[in-house]
């Protein structure tokens, strides 16, 4: 060897440098990255979501309020809420998020605006999620190519807290071949 | 100078008769203004003014339409047996046949029109002025074959007649091509008819390779029946001379038409009822009834017992060869004939429409008014084609003896 | 030589017209523009000269007829494009939403009488081949009702289309995007179209056609959503007016449960295509040969 051990730790500490400094950068990048693809992929064009009058931003009365953390039947406020989503499994807090009552809450712990409330259906419900991502689940309106679109969120159609789409009332059946429509004898009623 | 002279005495001829002539055409005129008078409400407000819909959206109109170019087919189809069993008169039915058949084709197309929402676009569907889909749709070969046919069966009597006119023998090498001619067309102005429902996947009622023989069979049927009413009729107020035997014939000929239609329906019957498909249901509405939809039952039995009865009453010798009895045969098989396949073809193509939902259409007052309308234009057409042809044939209206039945015809 | 062809078809034309005119138009006012009218060429035939000109006498009668500026687009077929559809029979639930949004953009007649581009049946449950089954006018007070599926039908636009091999003129055709489209203008009204489609797609204009001035879609295209004549037939053209200009056809927007999807064949990226290779779809009376570009599917 014709370099001093001295030199040889001086090296060595330079390189760890280094090698901390690039996984550094690296693990930065790496983050960015996944940040920005993630930002991307979330990127769908809806509407605001369909919240009840009044009630959002939940921070006007959550805000001086302590998150009741136990599992139990809600008697003072929102008891029009009646849980028909794997009721049995899930409540309130599994979905909304205790710390910050504007925010939903992934399983992960992250938290996510209401606009993104899909990220949170898609947990459980991953083909549709799939699905809805490529447009064939969901209804989608405007423009599909050149122009503004809206793409629907699940909870446009499904409510959050009792999901089954439910029976409405279907516009009139066609006239028969032979009917003859008088509007005067409508108007005049 | 001398064609006008010839048109002036034709108009002559045409204008003078007897009263019962003259009621005649004044009863014919009077149902073709009431015609013209429905069509015209009919062309202000639209076809809604018919029972037709988007269900059925062919009715009365065209089921007549299909059922006179069959007429006219066979009319002139006739020509064969006159020349095969050398039937005396040969001259008259050539002229006579022809002379009908021109006058249904003019029927059926007026049919057509009478169906058409737009008839002030028909230019669309003149060659090289319109755009006509020729050889795509079957309806433009249609229209040329009619066309075809309706100058054909008027230039071959005509130019007989203009001959004996001026009493000339018809130049042979020209007309006989022509005669012959008109005989495969006959065939093929029935046969595209059948072919322009024939292709339509979409209506599996008409999408059976049976309907070509079919229509020639049963218009094989309903043209000579009339021919034998008509001939009867000339026969009784001229004074040509048809004899029986040549009628009986033509029951004869009837009878097999008639044998290979009804065994053709068998066929069709039988091949329906023994696989009993969902393409059933058409036949089913026609015979049974379908879900409770029955309008025509009543008249397909009808249909079918008239067509039996007449079978059988031109199968015995006995009543084929006493008038009465021709007669009642060839009244059966005209009406029957035509419900078969008028509105017991043409409406049940579209029962049950193609997604399964059945209107029950029978025609209506206006529909009915315009039909007779049109009717009555046929039977005016053809009355003063034989107000003028009879005369010539008979040797009474010529160029050389024009004055002498000017006096003739004169009422006595 | 084209120029040359034409010009003298139109000789042919005007020299033809005018001997016949005493019959085509008898109970027509002989005005220049009826007379523009009815000598107007078919859609395909004209020059761009002669569309501006033909657009310019609609809207002026248009805004005779309905008191409103109409904007007639002749807007043509985007290279690249083939349009299909997709319906999702998992998720009708047979609430004729489509139906009337389609009344509304389209301008169809509302009564006497009523067109409907679109059929709602209702199918019971375990059949969907045999239609015989259907049923056109349920009408019970919620939908859907247990024990029934629902299936929407229009034009297929097919790619081998019967209506249009029938036509005795040419009136209808295929467009380069698929579409099969009807020059009201050229139109006879024999209705042989009609009975050759196994989708019941057309219907006839009955009667003059009622539609309430206020609910004008004034936004129309030449072979689409115009107001139509009597005695002339009509069909669905995935909103020609719509699509060509990227938007979704108004029966996907009115559809509540996101049954309805639409996109270019083409684009490997579409909708229509993804659903196609990911979903098991089918066709309506695909033995028929007409090569529907409307895909039923099951998102179930």
């Amino acid at each position: 060897m014709y370099y001093s051990k001295q030199q040889d730790v001086c090296l060595e500490r330079v390189n760890m440098r280094r090698i901390v400094l690039l996984s550094f950068l690296l693990s930065l990048f790496v983050f960015c990255w996944v940040l920005d693809g993630r930002a991307k992929e979330e990127d769908f064009p809806v509407p605001r979501p369909p919240f009840s009058e009044g009630i959002f931003p939940c921070s006007n009365c959550h805000a001086g309020m302590e998150a009741n953390t136990k599992r139990r039947e809600l008697k003072e406020e929102h008891t029009n809420i009646q849980l028909k989503h794997g009721s049995v499994s899930r409540w309130c807090l599994d979905c909304h998020d205790a710390t910050n009552r504007d925010m939903l809450k992934l399983a992960s712990g992250e938290h996510i605006d209401f606009s993104h409330s899909y990220e949170l259906c898609g947990q459980c419900h991953g083909p549709t999620y799939r699905d809805w991502k490529v447009g064939v689940h969901g209804k989608r309106i405007g423009y599909f190519d050149g122009g503004p679109r809206t793409y629907f969120l699940c909870v446009n159609c499904h409510n959050p807290h009792d999901p089954k789409f439910k029976p409405i009332k279907p516009e009139p059946p066609p006239f028969k071949p032979l009917y003859k429509y008088n509007p005067a004898a409508r108007s005049g009623k | 100078m001398e064609a006008w002279r010839f048109y002036k005495k034709t108009l002559v001829l045409v204008a003078k008769g007897r009263p019962i002539y003259y009621c005649w055409c004044a009863l014919l005129l009077f149902i073709m203004a009431v015609g013209l008078w429905f069509y015209m409400k009919q062309m202000e407000t639209g076809l809604i003014v018919t029972s037709m819909r988007d269900q059925v959206s062919w009715g009365l109109y065209i089921a007549n339409f299909t059922y006179l170019v069959g007429v006219a087919a066979a009319a002139v189809l006739l020509v064969i047996p006159a020349y095969v069993y050398h039937f005396d008169p040969i001259k008259e039915i050539v002229v006579l046949g022809e002379l009908f058949a021109a006058s249904s084709i003019v029927m059926a197309l007026l049919f057509v029109t009478v169906d058409l929402g737009r008839p002030d676009r028909f230019w669309h569907l003149i060659p090289g002025v319109g755009k006509l889909a020729f050889p795509d749709s079957l309806l433009a070969w249609d229209v040329i074959v009619l066309n075809g046919y309706l100058v054909l069966n008027v230039i071959v009597p005509v130019y007989i007649l203009v001959n004996s006119y001026y009493e000339k023998e018809p130049v042979k090498s020209f007309v006989i091509p022509l005669i012959l001619l008109s005989i495969p067309w006959a065939v093929g102005i029935h046969t595209v008819t059948a072919f322009l429902y024939n292709g339509l996947a979409a209506r599996p009622f008409w999408n059976a390779s049976i309907l070509a023989p079919r229509f020639l069979a049963s218009a094989f049927c309903s043209g000579p029946a009339m021919i034998i009413i008509i001939f009867q009729v000339i026969r009784k107020v001229s004074q040509i001379k048809f004899s029986n035997e040549a009628l009986f014939k033509i029951a004869e000929l009837i009878d097999y038409a008639l044998f290979i239609n009804l065994f053709l329906l068998g066929a069709e019957v039988f091949k329906e009822y023994y696989s009993n498909t969902i393409h059933l249901a058409p036949l089913e509405y026609l015979y049974e009834g379908l879900r409770g939809h029955h309008v025509l039952v009543p008249w397909m039995w009808l249909s079918l017992t008239f067509n039996v009865t007449a079978f059988l009453l031109f199968l015995i010798p006995r009543t084929r060869r006493s008038l009465p009895t021709l007669n009642i045969g060839a009244f059966l098989i005209i009406v029957g004939v035509w419900i078969e396949k008028g509105p017991g073809f043409v409406a049940p193509g579209f029962i049950p429409d193609p997604l399964g939902e059945i209107y029950e259409y029978f025609p209506n007052f206006t529909e009915l008014a315009i039909s007779l309308g049109v009717w009555a234009t046929g039977l005016l057409v053809f009355t003063l084609f034989m107000k003028v042809a009879i005369p010539i044939v008979r040797g009474d209206f010529v160029h050389s003896k024009y004055a002498k039945i000017a006096s003739k015809i004169e009422p006595k | 030589m084209a120029g040359n062809r034409y010009s003298r078809r139109d000789f042919i034309r005007m020299a033809s017209v005018a001997a016949l005119s005493g019959f085509g138009l008898s109970g027509v006012s002989c005005k220049k523009a009826d007379l523009e009218e009815f000598l107007q060429k078919h859609y395909l035939e004209m020059t761009e000269e002669d569309k501006k000109r033909t657009i310019k006498r609609l809207e002026e009668k248009y805004l005779k007829k309905y008191g409103k500026q109409f904007t007639i687009s002749t807007q043509g077929a985007k290279p690249g494009t083939l349009w299909g559809y997709g319906l999702d029979l998992s998720r009708c639930i047979g609430c004729r939403r489509c139906v009337y949004g389609c009344v509304k953009e389209n301008n169809h007649s509302r009564y006497n009488p009523q067109l409907h581009w679109i059929r709602v049946l209702r199918l019971p449950e375990g059949s969907l081949i045999n239609l015989e089954n259907a049923e056109h006018y349920y009408d019970p007070a919620l939908v859907p009702e247990p024990g029934y599926v629902y299936m929407p039908v229009q034009c297929q636009h097919c790619e081998n289309p019967p209506c249009v091999k029938v036509c005795p003129v040419h009136a209808t055709w295929k467009e380069p995007d698929g579409l099969v489209v009807v020059d009201y203008n050229w139109c006879i009204g024999c209705r042989y179209c009609i009975a050759a489609c196994p989708y019941k797609g057309r219907v006839f204009n009955w009667a003059e056609p009622n539609i309430p001035a206020e609910e004008l879609n004034t936004a129309v295209h030449y072979l689409g959503n115009r107001p139509r004549y009597k005695n002339v037939v009509d069909k669905c053209t995935f909103c020609v007016q719509r699509v060509r200009q990227g938007r979704y056809p108004a029966c996907v927007e009115a559809c509540p449960t996101g049954t309805r999807k639409f996109g270019n064949l083409l684009d490997p990226n579409s909708e229509i295509r993804y659903l196609i290779d990911h979903k098991r779809v089918f066709r309506m009376k695909e033995d028929l040969n007409t090569e529907p570009k409307f895909y039923y599917f099951f998102g179930l």
